[in-house]
């Protein structure tokens, strides 16, 4: 009988969750490195019981676990990210130039096809790689050396590289989004990359359709359909059918189209799922109520999804790497909250229940559906 | 036998159950101590000081004998009763943040 196995990074530590295919009675395992921030974890498609995990603090710096057992034991593997060459500078908060600093691991993205490849989307914003099962890391510097490099700005929450996307249709092809520059694509691996942000509107810059400069918050595609991505950005939900070339709004009923994370459901690539934030000042559900919407229809016509969520005096965030699906039939919809709460659905959004209610502050959920 | 003691965090991440002791051949520096800190425990490594700078990270202190000893040059002999193993030479996580 299939499993599913969450993984949960929360502020103070890592937790795993797993239960049959049913997905009723679910084991809870954790903190794992109790006490340092887990950004995220995410295990190897081509070999489940392989995590990585991004572990980090601000006394002692980043540290990258890997699990060869699925979660119940971890080894410490390589953490040192050092920039290509001369780091350069790019944009501070205030105009002038700044060097760019190594500050974490914000996401880790496993290979398609080698459990020992993985890529680390870091802050200050660069795209590292291991082939060695995560004991050293290169850079794959041509992104940060993109000629917009010197003009990126950190959002926010940093100069964060927080998206990667991988395509196996074209394993040459992937995906990134920074913010605050916007989403960039190479089809060389990762040898030269192009800003791929046509489309794209924001009132928060000077330019609104620069470039380069825009808050994209996450991405999404869906396997069987490379090419076509969806974005939640800042504001704004947006479409790409040609694997960003061009950008188009879908965010229509939505009651706000702030928000983080982005997903899509396993069997319908035209249903996707956002999960609205009232503002970029006020990062809570809009009217105190969390609601996941879902389009069927890939954007514009969106539904509120309520049955199970708190509806009145709800004020937790949803961030962007905290939602997720799994692949059963009846496919599972996962999301973690900044009040610590772990909602799953395992009827596609239908109705919802908690998992776990009172963890520390959620950063990122996966999951694996294990045969 | 040179004694350090690491924060919590440090020894989960080593392992280390109590104090570190160590073989430091030569002058007994901040340097030798934590470079021998570091090839005992290579998982530190990073976590006390920059990789590529060699220097303290912002959050973490070294006390000895009641004494900062954080802004000295890493060179500098360390106190006789830190090289005697007499007192150990603290890693200390500093009080800030959450």
């Amino acid at each position: 009988m299939s499993r599913v196995r969450v993984l949960v990074g929360t502020r103070k530590g890592a937790f795993v969750l797993t239960a049959d295919a049913k997905r009723e009675r679910w084991e809870v395992s954790g903190p794992h490195f109790a006490g340092w921030e887990i950004y995220h974890l995410k295990g190897s498609p081509v070999d489940p019981d392989r995590l990585y995990a991004s572990q980090s603090s601000g006394w002692f710096g980043q540290m990258i676990q890997r699990s060869d057992d699925g979660g119940k034991t971890w080894e410490s593997v390589g953490n040192e990210f050092v920039y290509d060459g001369v780091a350069g500078t790019h944009q501070w908060y205030d105009g002038t130039q700044h060097p760019w600093e190594f500050a974490r691991v914000w996401h880790l993205e496993p290979s398609l096809t080698d459990p020992d490849t993985v890529y680390a989307g870091v802050e200050d914003a660069a795209l590292f790689r291991t082939v060695d099962g995560g004991r050293t890391w290169q850079e794959l510097s041509g992104l940060r050396r993109h000629t917009s490099g010197p003009s990126w700005q950190p959002g926010a929450g940093g100069l964060c590289l927080h998206t990667i996307v991988l395509d196996a249709s074209q394993p040459e092809r992937i995906f990134t989004a920074i913010s605050a520059a916007g989403a960039f694509r190479t089809d060389d691996a990762g040898g030269t990359w192009q800003p791929i942000n046509r489309g794209l509107q924001s009132q928060t810059i000077p330019d609104p359709d620069a470039e380069v400069g825009h808050c994209v918050h996450h991405v999404a595609m869906h396997p069987s359909r490379p090419g076509v991505l969806f974005m939640q950005k800042h504001w704004d939900v947006m479409r790409s059918d040609d694997a960003g070339n061009a950008w188009h709004e879908v965010s229509g009923n939505l009651p706000s189209d702030f928000g983080f994370a982005i997903d899509i459901h396993a069997h319908e690539p035209d249903t996707i799922y956002v999960v609205p934030i009232k503002s970029d000042s006020e990062h809570f559900p809009p009217d105190g109520k969390l609601r996941v919407y879902r389009s069927r229809t890939g954007g514009n016509e969106w539904e509120a999804l309520t049955e199970g969520l708190p509806q009145s005096d709800c004020y937790v965030n949803v961030l962007r790497d905290a939602m997720a699906v799994d692949s059963l039939d009846s496919c599972g919809v996962y999301f973690g909250t900044t009040g610590g709460q772990v909602y799953a659905s395992t009827n596609g959004g239908d109705t919802w229940a908690p998992i776990v209610r009172d963890l520390p502050a959620v950063l990122s959920v996966e999951v694996q559906t294990l045969p | 036998m040179i004694r350090v003691v690491l924060p919590a965090h440090l020894r989960t991440l080593a392992h280390l159950d109590g104090e570190a002791q160590l073989q430091v051949e030569g002058p007994v520096t901040q340097r030798s101590v934590l470079d021998a800190l570091e090839a005992r425990y290579p998982m530190l490594r990073g976590t006390v000081r920059d990789h590529v700078t060699q220097r303290r990270r912002p959050f973490v202190r070294f006390f000895a004998c009641e004494e900062d000893l954080s802004h000295e040059p890493p060179d500098v002999p360390l106190p006789d009763q830190v090289a005697t193993g007499a007192e150990p030479f603290m890693v200390v996580g500093a009080i800030a943040g959450g």
